[in-house]
């Protein structure tokens, strides 16, 4: 095969023939991507086109829905959109709402793959939180299921949260076992605005320490002003909402109350996306949000971020490579030691910047985890933090 | 045995007090919860520092020496139990808060920590959710190792997801750094992976732990009812209202006579089970709520409900729960506590079987579980004492498991695998996913020194790992390909 000719694609439908395609790659050595939805192929360290795309777009199956057991089985291919459509005839859902990307086209097994979030995350966690079962495919064919299907389960070691958020570095995701949660019948959402990232922080930190338990507490910050948002759920909402405008008022902020607040959360989660630009996602501590809002607003970037959790995603608008390259070196200076891992960004980018920032501190543990599941390395190679 | 230059070596490192050998001395530590298995380490070691920890084990290591780490020694698998001819590891000297950063609400602490400290050391205002029954005397050690669960998870979650940091020694001496404070650190989840663990992977000695607001308002209630059967029908009903209580607990008529006759907190006896409902939330959310619970229990033929009035009423109602494995002592000489978990909507057939079983045993089974997770802990009664009882018991306690994992349930939810479960771990695993979990058990400790005998149902090596696939030299200059 020339070196130049388009990679294979390969679309198994059944977990054993996903479980061939990786065993196939790996007796070769044929170098393997792995493709969900494709909305963050982008991600990660830049490298040369690999051998083969493996794509989950057949293993695309709703396996189970235990309504009673608030449990769903799914294929890595599911589309979050589907499932959430599925579960949602029940008043039921995955409490995850990352963007989605293209054409609301990611995966479950993508945003597992990528531990990706969205305001929801406040209260609910992460995938790794969410995640109660997995099977995957290993490089030398292998398929093998850790966890179970309750909700509770301690047996073995808990390889589900060691694949999430792995990058498909460690071998192909090709079902999930996910906790689902009630969805809230109302919400209600109050925001208070300041162009002052002290007050924005002392009123998002009132509010993650008060008794009133928010769905999602959030934060944004454009064009030298920002919000605090907190987000109630329930059978009475109301009176959250109003104790918390109350610490809003307190803190400096104007506040006011939102009804009908679906769109805005989705704008709000779109921001953690860029076509064109660049994003950084940066894990702080929630004490310093004051010093992450204005290191964004020092490079001219907008942010959002889960207030009370300390993470935020700062977008950097259209500019030349160069300057984006100096923005994200400027926001790491100014906030180190907080890791700042660049998303969405143009490729001449992400070839200059360490993605994952310091690769150094990748301790060599990391890296025999990574030998051990996928010996031959031909999975997703080198796109993870330290060259894995 | 253990070489004694080696030990004499670990008294230069911890100091002469702090290294056991003598025969009496070591029998403090040849059990854990699980009592009726023994077997006395070779050596007991009580270091006093992360650093202590790090030579001890790097001694170990050098002599090829396996070791167990242990923490308060509560845990019910056996999970501590030493090795023969091994060190045990004793880390209650390891026992300080190290920071209480409630701003980003987190606390790092010193493995032997206990469980209650931590919400004692961040309440009134904030608490730690994973609360085992055992958490006054259970160490953060302990917990980690066990992902342990406890009364209040159902909406809280486990263990698992409140420790975002790690600092571990691996079994060749090396300390890693895992995680944080802030979430999200790139690499692998390698806190995800070790949490659960059961000690096979190293020692944790620095643990980072989210901590949470306290609520707003608490609705704790309590219904009874006659059969247990529909009380387990409640909380499905409650469950399908999109309710999410903090807490969901059934107790059964047993065990509520063995937790009366202890704690007195005011159960009657002369229902069939007690099913706790803890609301937790705003004031207002709790108010909405409550009705629709006390609704359910009516519904489902509650024969009485009792509301805490107040919050020591509240930790009454509590104290009779956790009370409930230590109090089997006033009905029966000796018990053993099962912790299979079963999805609950097959609660009414699974405990239907487990009644069979007891019957057909002629041993009573005790029933106490967390019903909203589907975690059964059924507790079987025996005696010791008379011949065959003991292994009957485990046949028992093994049958039940065996029909939880048929019900698509797991062979333990909170307590781990231990020495006790091993055997089950086929009922629940293929060859292929025991081989995955070994790939990562190998990564850490290729040696396969840290707690040896635990949770694999069978040894198994760590081969040599080879090394990334590479061309042939015909196939790089492109005169040969390979398929
Ligand atoms: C009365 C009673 C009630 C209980 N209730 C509950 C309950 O509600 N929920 C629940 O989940 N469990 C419960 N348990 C079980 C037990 O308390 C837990 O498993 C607890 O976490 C064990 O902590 P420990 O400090 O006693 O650990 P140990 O028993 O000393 O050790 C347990 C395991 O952890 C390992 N270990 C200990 N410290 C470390 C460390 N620092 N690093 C690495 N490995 C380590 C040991 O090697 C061992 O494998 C109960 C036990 C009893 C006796």
């Amino acid at each position: 095969m020339a070196p130049d000719a388009d990679p294979r694609t390969e679309t198994p439908s059944s977990p054993d023939e996903a479980g061939e395609v990786m065993r196939a790659a790996g007796a070769q050595g044929r170098r393997l991507r792995i493709r969900g939805g494709g909305t963050k192929s982008s991600w990660g360290t830049p490298t040369d086109p690999p051998d083969v795309v493996l794509s989950s777009e057949r293993l695309d199956r709703v396996v189970e829905h235990n309504e009673g057991d608030l449990t769903a089985v799914l294929q890595g291919g599911v589309p979050l959109a589907r499932a959430q459509e599925a579960l949602a005839d029940s008043d039921q859902m995955v409490a995850l709402d990352p963007p989605l990307g293209n054409g609301d086209g990611a995966t479950i097994g993508g945003v597992v793959a990528t531990g990706d979030t969205g305001p929801l995350r406040h209260r609910y966690g992460a995938p790794r939180d969410l995640i109660l079962g997995i099977t995957v495919a290993l490089t030398d064919g292998t398929v093998a299921r850790a966890g179970g299907k309750v909700i509770k389960n301690v047996a073995g070691y808990d390889l589900a949260k060691l694949f999430t958020g792995s990058f498909g570095t460690l071998g192909l995701i090709v079902e999930v076992v996910m906790r689902l949660h009630p969805r809230p019948p109302r919400t209600v959402t109050v925001l208070g605005c300041s162009d002052d990232p002290d007050a924005l922080g002392a009123a998002a930190s009132a509010v993650a320490h008060s008794p009133f338990g928010p769905e999602c507490l959030d934060v944004s910050w454009r064009e030298e002003t920002g919000e605090v948002m907190a987000r109630f759920g329930g059978t009475a909402p109301d009176a959250g909402a109003a104790e918390v405008m109350v610490l809003l008022q307190q803190a400096g902020l104007e506040a006011r109350l939102a009804g009908d607040d679906d769109d805005r959360w989705d704008r709000q989660r779109a921001r953690q996306r860029s076509t064109d630009g660049a994003v950084v996602r940066v894990s702080g501590l929630a004490s310093e949000l004051p010093r992450v809002v204005r290191s964004a607003r020092e490079v001219g970037a907008s942010l959002v971020g889960r207030a009370g959790l300390g993470l935020s995603w700062m977008a950097l608008g259209q500019a030349e490579a160069g300057e984006l390259v100096s923005a994200i070196e400027e926001v790491r200076r100014r906030l180190h030691p907080f890791p700042c891992v660049v998303l969405d960004a143009p490729v001449e980018v992400r070839e200059k910047v360490e993605v994952w920032g310091d690769d150094r501190a990748v301790p060599p543990l990391m890296r025999r985890v990574k030998t051990r599941f996928d010996p031959p390395g031909v999975c997703n190679p080198g796109i993870f933090v330290g060259g894995i | 045995m253990i070489d004694a230059g080696l030990v004499e070596h670990f008294r230069r490192i911890c100091g002469h007090e702090h290294v056991l050998t003598d025969r009496h001395e070591l029998r403090t530590y040849e059990s854990d919860g699980l009592r009726h298995y023994r077997s006395p380490p070779a050596v007991a070691i009580l270091p006093a520092s992360a650093d202590e920890v790090r030579q001890v084990v790097r001694a170990c290591h050098d002599a090829r020496v396996p070791w167990v780490a242990r923490g308060a020694g509560t845990g019910l698998s056996g999970g501590a139990i030493p090795v023969e001819n091994g060190v045990l590891i004793v880390l209650t000297r390891l026992n300080r808060i190290l920071e209480v950063d409630l701003d980003n609400q987190r606390v790092v602490v010193e493995p032997c920590v206990t469980n209650a400290a931590i919400s004692k050391a961040v309440g009134p205002s904030h608490f730690y959710p994973p609360d085992p029954s055992s958490q006054v005397v259970s160490t953060i050690g302990g917990n980690v190792a066990e992902n342990s669960g406890g009364l209040h998870c159902f909406k809280y979650g486990f263990t698992t997801n409140y420790v975002t940091g790690l600092e571990i020694v691996l079994s060749d001496g090396e300390v890693v750094t895992l995680g944080g404070k802030e979430l999200d650190r790139p690499g692998y989840d390698l806190v995800g992976a070790f949490v659960g663990s059961e000690g096979t992977l190293g020692i944790a000695t620095r643990i980072t732990l989210r901590v949470v607001p306290e609520a707003e308002a608490h609705k704790t209630t309590v219904g009874y009812f006659e059969s247990i059967e529909q009380a387990g029908q409640a909380v499905t009903d409650i469950v399908a209202a999109g309710m999410v209580p903090a807490a969901i607990e059934i107790m059964d008529k047993l065990t509520i006579e063995a937790t009366e006759s202890w704690t007195h907190a005011g159960y009657p006896l002369d229902v069939g089970a007690a099913l706790i409902v803890e609301l937790d939330g705003s004031e207002a959310e709790c108010e909405a709520r409550f009705g629709d619970v006390m609704e359910i229990y009516e519904r489902n033929g509650a024969t009485g409900t009792r509301v805490a009035q107040d919050e020591n009423e509240r930790a009454l109602i509590w104290k009779a729960r956790k009370a409930a494995f230590a109090a089997m002592g006033y009905v029966s000489p000796y018990y053993y506590v099962q912790d299979s978990v079963i999805p609950r909507t097959r609660l009414a057939e699974v405990l239907k079987r487990i009644d069979e079983l007891s019957r057909e045993y002629g041993f009573k089974v005790a029933n106490v579980f967390h019903a909203g997770d589907g975690n059964l802990h059924p507790l079987v009664c025996y005696d010791a004492r008379n011949a065959g009882e003991l292994e009957r018991a485990e046949e028992l306690a093994g049958a039940i498991v065996v029909a939880c994992v048929e019900a698509g349930g797991s062979i333990t939810g909170e307590h781990g695998v231990g020495l006790d479960k091993k055997r089950h771990m086929t009922d629940m695993f293929s060859e292929q996913d025991l081989e995955a979990f070994q790939r990562l058990r190998c990564a850490f400790d290729a040696e396969q020194l840290a707690n040896p005998d635990k949770v694999m149902p069978t040894p198994r090596l760590c081969g040599e790992v080879p090394g990334p696939y590479r061309k042939h030299p015909l196939e790089q200059a492109g005169v040969a390909e390979r398929f």
